[in-house]
């Protein structure tokens, strides 16, 4: 490929008319590095109909828009074709994607197509004197490793969440480049047959980003609605230790541990768990372990991250408020 | 239909990880090894349609890491052939790994190229796109299940939030496998036992593979491990206000 | 085979080896001398959950009606209590060889298997150990143990005892204590002993009775290879699962190793270890007379004498005691069945069996099995009476009796 501009280039990933959170965690940091290495910010849309979505990517310095009918649903390799193209006539010093289920799939494709460096699952992107370096996490956690990108091109996969997002919205109207298809795509040899909804009924625990855990601390099942609400504002899904479903609390599904689910959730909110080998077998990979217990000694407060020493029942109306009176102010 | 499986080894993390003395890599010398839980699972998924479609099912492995076992072992669960691929000298990078399959798949007929979509120990890439892209092949990955249609697969990719997609995928194809199904059949230690006696592992070079632009590593390291929670102090409003701030800083508060 | 042969095969001698090498079609056989008297119904303590109880199990398999036994909860609920075997009139081994036939035939059916199960296995395989936790963990304890521990590899030379720790001694934070003590008793007493360290592998007692018959054979072949490598006098263990493998049938694999169990070794050493006991420990004690080392070996006294030797403890019996005894359900496989086997039931034997021992007034319900410690203390949690009891071990008395309280945790 030819060698390299100083573009920062950021996969706008979208779904259902709406853009993630990744695009603008991504777009802002697109920015800082663009700023340093004398480059522009650029986001890259690739749908149908999806233009309106041009006006919240002020961030950028310029939108690349492409529309097509082939590209209303996702798919990887009609996706990964137009960027392919895009890439190979405008040579971006990186292009940016977060490491999501569309995201992982595209960067992998377009550094083996391209055959051009990948590095997956940063923490960090950092400008250093025309360098551009990258931590990426590797065995749950256990081991970051820290590298160089390159001259460019390069692709980057980005964990959700390292970056802010604030960073990234902006109420600018951007230039907008709408490029028509630069590539036939009668040659992608897949197509989206339908979409499938999450099935209503009960929630796989393995599958939350965010759990909220309930041990006997709970004491009472009258008390699993603080629980919840408290999940709600989060995001996320209740779970509990086996005695908590053993008494009949939680169904079965939402046992963590070691006779129940292993999860690795990004938030683990541990409310009145002791923290039991059992139950800690379970939820030990979690990224952030946030410890709620009466006991300043319970064994949980080895395992976590944050601890709190305090009664959950003066803490929960506390945090849910908290969450709540956020949200009013972002809104 | 001529399925073929990529199964990777990757660090054991039951074992405490060390830097070796260049920093820049895994000390392996009392690293154990482990198959990679999604490749265990695109093991099941390939089993599966061998099991309801007939299919034949050929395992792949790169030889390091106690691979033999893991070949042994998918062998005994069902698959029709097992290969060891040599010609490395360690432990490779998903680039390397990547064009080393490639390398071995060229001499395949083969319609399905099932492998797990990402491995623990990723940092240059994913192995299953990467293939996908060298050889120029349809590739989804995050798939919750394959299915056989009229000469195509029909698979689920998974989204967050529960959210899935069907595609019609035409052959052949690269398939990056995040979960089969059902979960990994269990095979009893006798079996593993007498198929090392009774059947053999198929051998084959990849010396030769392309070799590929990466990134530099310059260093790796371990993250200052905390031996117990930082408290959190002060009234329970001080404590929420400052456990907000936490999850903000994170991208956890919707 | 000969009718009088299929008798013999399900009643002793070569039983097992017979069996786990053996056809299906010979189990079913090796049944025929069943009476259907239903003692073993009567006596299974988990009988009452089960789709099909012991001895309708029995009748159906030799009958050749295999498969609805091998989809019902049956063969997941027996926790190797022996109370079955212990009762049967015709001797049959149901506990060592039935049910571990029929999960030996599901595993190999490839039928779906409860996860937790699936994972023991699988941690065992790899790592030696059904808690998946490396080897070179295993002498971690050692560490805090306040007294030296030797490994036998790097001693280098012929001790008298070798001591075989086992998984949940070595790993669980609540058997390490034990660990701990019983180095500090065994020090006490001058014992030259060293233990295994992280080339120590499961004696397989549980695997065994999960009917996983390659796994255990390559832990018996394992094991022996290990233990012929080392020079020492005998060989004691804090396990009575690994010491109920070890005495009743690695012998019929050719592998004849002589163990005791700690309550007999230091039981036989109690002249010693009296005037060591200088602390009291003023409790009202209940002991539990675990399954391997009571109904099956038929180790009643030796505990008894132990604690009797306490200064202080005042020893009460509970309902149900010696070869009546009620398993806490961690046998067999119990340990990783628990929801498996607590959702049939509704109940765990363990939350009946403190019960029991509440009943009898006693402040402290002592032990000898590791699996024990846990399983009761979280039942005097679940059943609201940790306040009123508490679980040690014998070892855990001993140390506190020997070195006050620094050295225990009562």
């Amino acid at each position: 490929m030819s060698p390299s501009g100083q573009d920062i280039w950021v996969y706008a990933e979208h779904q259902r008319g709406v853009l993630s959170s990744v695009t603008y965690e991504l777009l802002g940091k697109a920015r800082e590095l663009a700023g340093a290495l004398g480059g522009r910010a650029v986001a890259v849309l690739l749908g149908d109909g999806v233009h309106p979505l041009t006006a919240t990517l002020g961030a950028a310095d310029i939108v690349i828009a492409v529309e097509a009918p082939s590209l209303a649903e996702f798919t990887p390799q009609a996706h990964a074709a137009v960027l392919r193209a895009l890439a190979q006539s405008r040579a971006p010093r990186l292009l940016l994607f977060g490491a999501t289920s569309s995201g992982m799939d595209l960067a992998s494709l377009l550094a083996g197509s391209l055959r051009i460096p990948l590095i997956v699952n940063c923490k960090t992107l950092t400008a250093e004197g025309g360098r551009v370096v990258a931590t990426s996490q590797l065995c749950g956690g256990k081991l970051l490793c820290e590298a160089d990108t390159g001259d460019g091109p390069a692709v980057v996969t980005v964990i959700s969440g390292a970056f802010p997002a604030e960073q990234g919205v902006s109420d600018r109207t951007p230039q907008v480049e709408v490029v028509p298809l630069p590539v036939a795509l009668d040659t992608v040899r897949m197509r989206v047959t339908r979409l499938l909804e999450p099935a209503p009924g009960d929630v796989d625990i393995a599958k939350a980003p965010v759990l909220v855990a309930v041990g006997r601390g709970i004491q009472r099942a009258d008390n699993l609605p603080m629980a919840e609400e408290l999940a709600a504002a989060l995001g996320g899904t209740v779970c509990g230790s086996r005695p908590v479903v053993d008494q009949g609390w939680l169904p079965l599904s939402r046992q963590v541990g070691k006779s129940g689910m292993i999860v690795k959730p990004r938030l683990y909110f541990a409310l009145g768990i002791s923290g039991a080998p059992e139950h800690v077998e379970g939820m030990k990979d979690a990224d952030l372990i946030i410890a709620v217990n009466s006991d300043a000694q319970a064994p949980i407060f080895s395992v976590a991250d944050y601890g709190v020493v305090v009664d959950m029942f003066e803490l929960l109306p506390a945090l849910t408020q908290e969450l709540g009176s956020r949200k009013t102010a972002a809104a | 239909m001529n399925i073929a499986v990529l199964l990777n080894m990757v660090p054991d993390l039951v074992e405490e990880l060390e830097i070796d003395a260049s920093g820049t890599a895994l000390d392996t010398q009392w690293m154990r090894y482990v198959l990679n839980e999604s490749d265990e699972h695109a093991l099941e998924q390939a089993l599966l349609l061998k099991d309801r479609h007939g299919a034949r099912v050929t395992v792949l492995a790169l030889d390091y890491g106690e691979v033999e076992d893991t070949l042994f072992s998918a062998l005994a669960k069902g698959a029709d052939e097992a290969v060891k691929l040599a010609g490395l000298s360690e432990a490779p990078s998903k680039r390397a790994a990547a064009a080393a399959f490639k390398t071995a798949l060229s001499g395949m007929a083969c319609d399905l190229v099932l492998t797990g979509v990402y491995a623990i120990d990723d940092q240059d890439g994913h192995t299953a796109g990467l293939l996908a892209g060298l050889m120029d092949l349809p590739f989804v990955g995050v798939t919750r299940s394959v299915e056989p249609a009229d000469g195509k697969v029909l698979v689920q990719k998974e989204y967050a939030g529960g959210l899935a997609a069907e595609i019609e995928v035409s052959l052949p194809a690269v398939i990056g496998v995040l979960s089969a199904p059902q979960p990994p059949r269990y095979v009893p230690v006798a079996k593993i036992r007498e198929t090392r006696k009774t059947r053999k592992l198929t051998e084959q070079d990849i010396t030769g593979a392309e070799s590929l632009p990466g990134p530099t590593i310059r260093r790796m390291f371990k993250p200052e491990a905390a031996e117990h929670a930082q408290m959190l102090e002060g009234s329970p409003e001080d404590v929420a206000k400052q456990i907000v701030m936490i999850l903000a800083e994170r991208g956890l508060v919707p | 085979m000969a009718m009088g042969e299929t008798q013999d095969v399900a009643r002793g001698g070569d039983a097992h080896a017979q069996l786990f090498f053996g056809s299906q079609r010979d189990w079913q056989q090796a049944f025929n001398p069943c009476i259907q008297c239903g003692m073993c119904s009567g006596a299974c303590p988990l009988a009452f959950a089960m789709d099909y109880t012991p001895r309708r199990a029995i009748y159906m398999a030799r009958e050749g009606l295999l498969d609805p036994i091998l989809q019902s909860n049956t063969l997941w609920l027996c926790v190797s209590c022996y109370n079955c075997t212990a009762r049967c009139p015709t001797g049959l081994k149901i506990t060592d060889i039935f049910f571990p036939a029929l999960r030996d035939a599901a595993i190999n059916a490839g039928l779906k298997l409860p996860s937790e199960f699936k994972r023991a296995l699988d941690n065992t395989y790899r790592y030696g150990n059904s808690l998946g936790e490396g080897p070179r963990k295993r002498i971690e304890w050692t560490k805090g143990a306040g007294v030296p521990v030797p490994i036998a590899s790097q001693l280098r030379r012929p001790f008298d005892v070798l001591w075989l720790v086992e998984c949940y001694p070595s790993y669980h934070p609540r058997n390490i204590v034990q660990s701990q003590a019983m180095a500090r008793v065994l020090h006490a007493l001058g014992v030259d002993f060293a233990i295994l360290g992280p080339e120590e592998r499961c004696v397989g007692d549980c695997e065994r009775l999960s009917g996983e018959k390659g796994l255990f054979e390559s832990l018996v072949e394992y094991n022996a290879s290990l233990f012929d490598k080392y020079e020492y006098g005998q060989i004691i263990t804090s396990d009575p699962h690994a010491y109920n493998s070890l005495t009743r049938v690695y012998p019929e694999f050719g592998k004849s190793y002589p163990v005791k169990h700690y309550v007999q070794f230091l039981a036989e050493r109690l002249d010693a270890l009296k005037p060591l006991l200088r602390h009291p420990v003023d409790a009202r004690v209940t002991y539990h007379d675990n399954c391997c080392l009571g109904r099956m070996c038929g180790l009643y006294a030796a505990p008894r004498d132990l604690l009797r030797a306490i200064p202080g403890v005042s020893l009460v019996e509970m309902a149900f005691a010696r070869e009546n005894a009620m398993c806490c359900g961690g046998g067999g496989g119990g340990m990783w069945l628990d929801t498996v086997i607590s959702q049939a039931a509704g109940e765990r034997l363990s939350d009946r069996r403190v019960g029991h021992a509440l009943a009898t007034g006693a402040g402290i319900l002592a032990v000898s099995c590791p699996f024990e410690t846990s399983r009761f203390e979280d039942s005097l949690k679940s059943t609201g009476h940790e306040s009123q009891m508490v679980v040690r071990d014998i070892l855990e008395l001993l140390d506190a009796s020997m070195h006050g309280r620094e050295g225990a945790a009562v």
